[in-house]
């Protein structure tokens, strides 16, 4: 590594000395501090156009799929019953945090979006959708909307272990002709630059983006898809498992951040 | 029916300006693209907006294809008298479709 590169891991390294200086100073009352998280959502490497697009609400894209994912919430549905009739309004709050759950009726872990096509499928008679699904996402900007700025607590379920360890391994094994790890750009080298763009620290608070690049919403699997063939691998079918574990060890990696609602990205 | 979104204040003053916004759900397809096949996309895109009080045009623009999908406008108007703010957007293969807000000013 040249020397010029050292000073961008010098942040952490500070605070940590700064850290270690109040303790000494305070003594044993400040010896509980705990290190700085060091966990940055990529909101805070957008430029402050791209962050007020995001935060208003008059201009956030996204809100035009929050608004038909409340219809889609209120609708009374053609056979069954209309998502309201059995959550109650105000019962949306908090739902998007507790995703990746594992669902013990199937033996596999859900994300919040199977968790909708699920109930669509059992209690509506819906065919069902991939992640992508208009309905789908409708629905899952809504739900995210209604849980802005509560901290992530994905599932304790301990049957999630084996997944989020298989996610864990993916997120480390080197793929495609590139021959790159996830691990190797987002965790060791997030903050720097790859082309023109900031290497974010990849943590998906803020799903289902609305994403410039793809002129629309979409979900975190598709964001994935988007880094597997970016580093020219294969990328996994769609709905396999291999998403599933990813973004069951991304929730844990991202847990107690704060959820952004549907966001922004370039 | 596209979706729209529609932002006026609540009740702004008589004679202030005041900001209005307003996004509609569209793809705004250049004609420029070719799909995965290599066929050209066909150009699909808003070409005319305008907003109207009580009938009367107080705004309008036209849309081109570099404007990027859902597109939003953003404006200011001033108003002395309310009523209703009608929004029109047209576009290729006779897309039309219009929405209405009442404006009520406060002294």
């Amino acid at each position: 590594m040249r020397p010029a590169d050292r000073p961008r891991h010098a942040p952490g390294a500070t605070s940590a000395a700064v850290l270690v200086l109040a303790a000494l100073a305070g003594g044993a009352g400040l010896a509980r501090a705990q290190s700085p998280d060091l966990r940055r959502s990529g909101f805070d490497l957008m430029s402050p156009a791209l962050q007020a697009m995001q935060r208003d609400e008059a201009q956030n894209p996204a809100q035009l799929w929050v608004q038909e994912g409340r219809a889609l919430w209120m609708r009374p549905a053609a056979q069954g019953r209309a998502c309201v009739e059995c959550h109650p309004a105000g019962s949306e709050r908090g739902m998007a945090a507790r995703y990746p759950a594992f669902d013990a009726s199937i033996g596999r872990p859900v994300t919040l979006a199977g968790r909708i096509d699920q109930c669509r499928q059992r209690h509506q008679s819906q065919p069902p959708q991939a992640a992508d699904g208009a309905e789908l996402l409708a629905l899952a900007a809504y739900l995210a909307q209604a849980s802005k700025g509560l901290p992530w607590s994905p599932g304790a379920d301990p049957q999630l272990q084996p997944w989020r360890m298989q996610g864990q391994a993916l997120w480390r094994q080197r793929m495609g002709q590139l021959n790159l790890s996830c691990a190797q750009c987002h965790d060791q080298q997030a903050g720097r630059k790859l082309g023109g763009a900031v290497i974010p620290q990849a943590h998906p608070t803020g799903y289902p983006i609305y994403r410039l690049e793809w002129q629309g919403l979409g979900s975190l699997e598709r964001r994935l898809r988007g880094c597997v063939t970016g580093v020219r691998a294969e990328p996994f079918a769609p709905g396999a498992d291999e998403w599933l574990a990813l973004q069951a060890y991304l929730a844990t990696r991202a847990a107690g951040m704060l959820l952004e609602g549907p966001a922004v990205r370039p | 029916m596209a979706r729209t979104l529609i932002h006026v204040p609540a009740a702004p003053r008589r004679g202030v300006p005041f900001e209005v916004r307003a996004t509609i759900a569209h793809p705004m397809e250049t004609g420029y693209r070719t799909d995965d096949s290599g066929r050209a996309v066909p150009r699909d895109i808003l070409t005319h907006f305008e907003c109207r009080l009580d009938g009367r045009r107080v705004f309008a623009a036209e849309l081109h294809p570099a404007v990027a999908a859902h597109p939003m406008v953003a404006f200011f108007l001033r108003a002395e008298v309310g009523g209703t703010l009608s929004f029109t957007w047209e576009g290729d293969h006779g897309f039309r479709q219009t929405e209405t807000v009442p404006l009520t000013l406060s002294p």
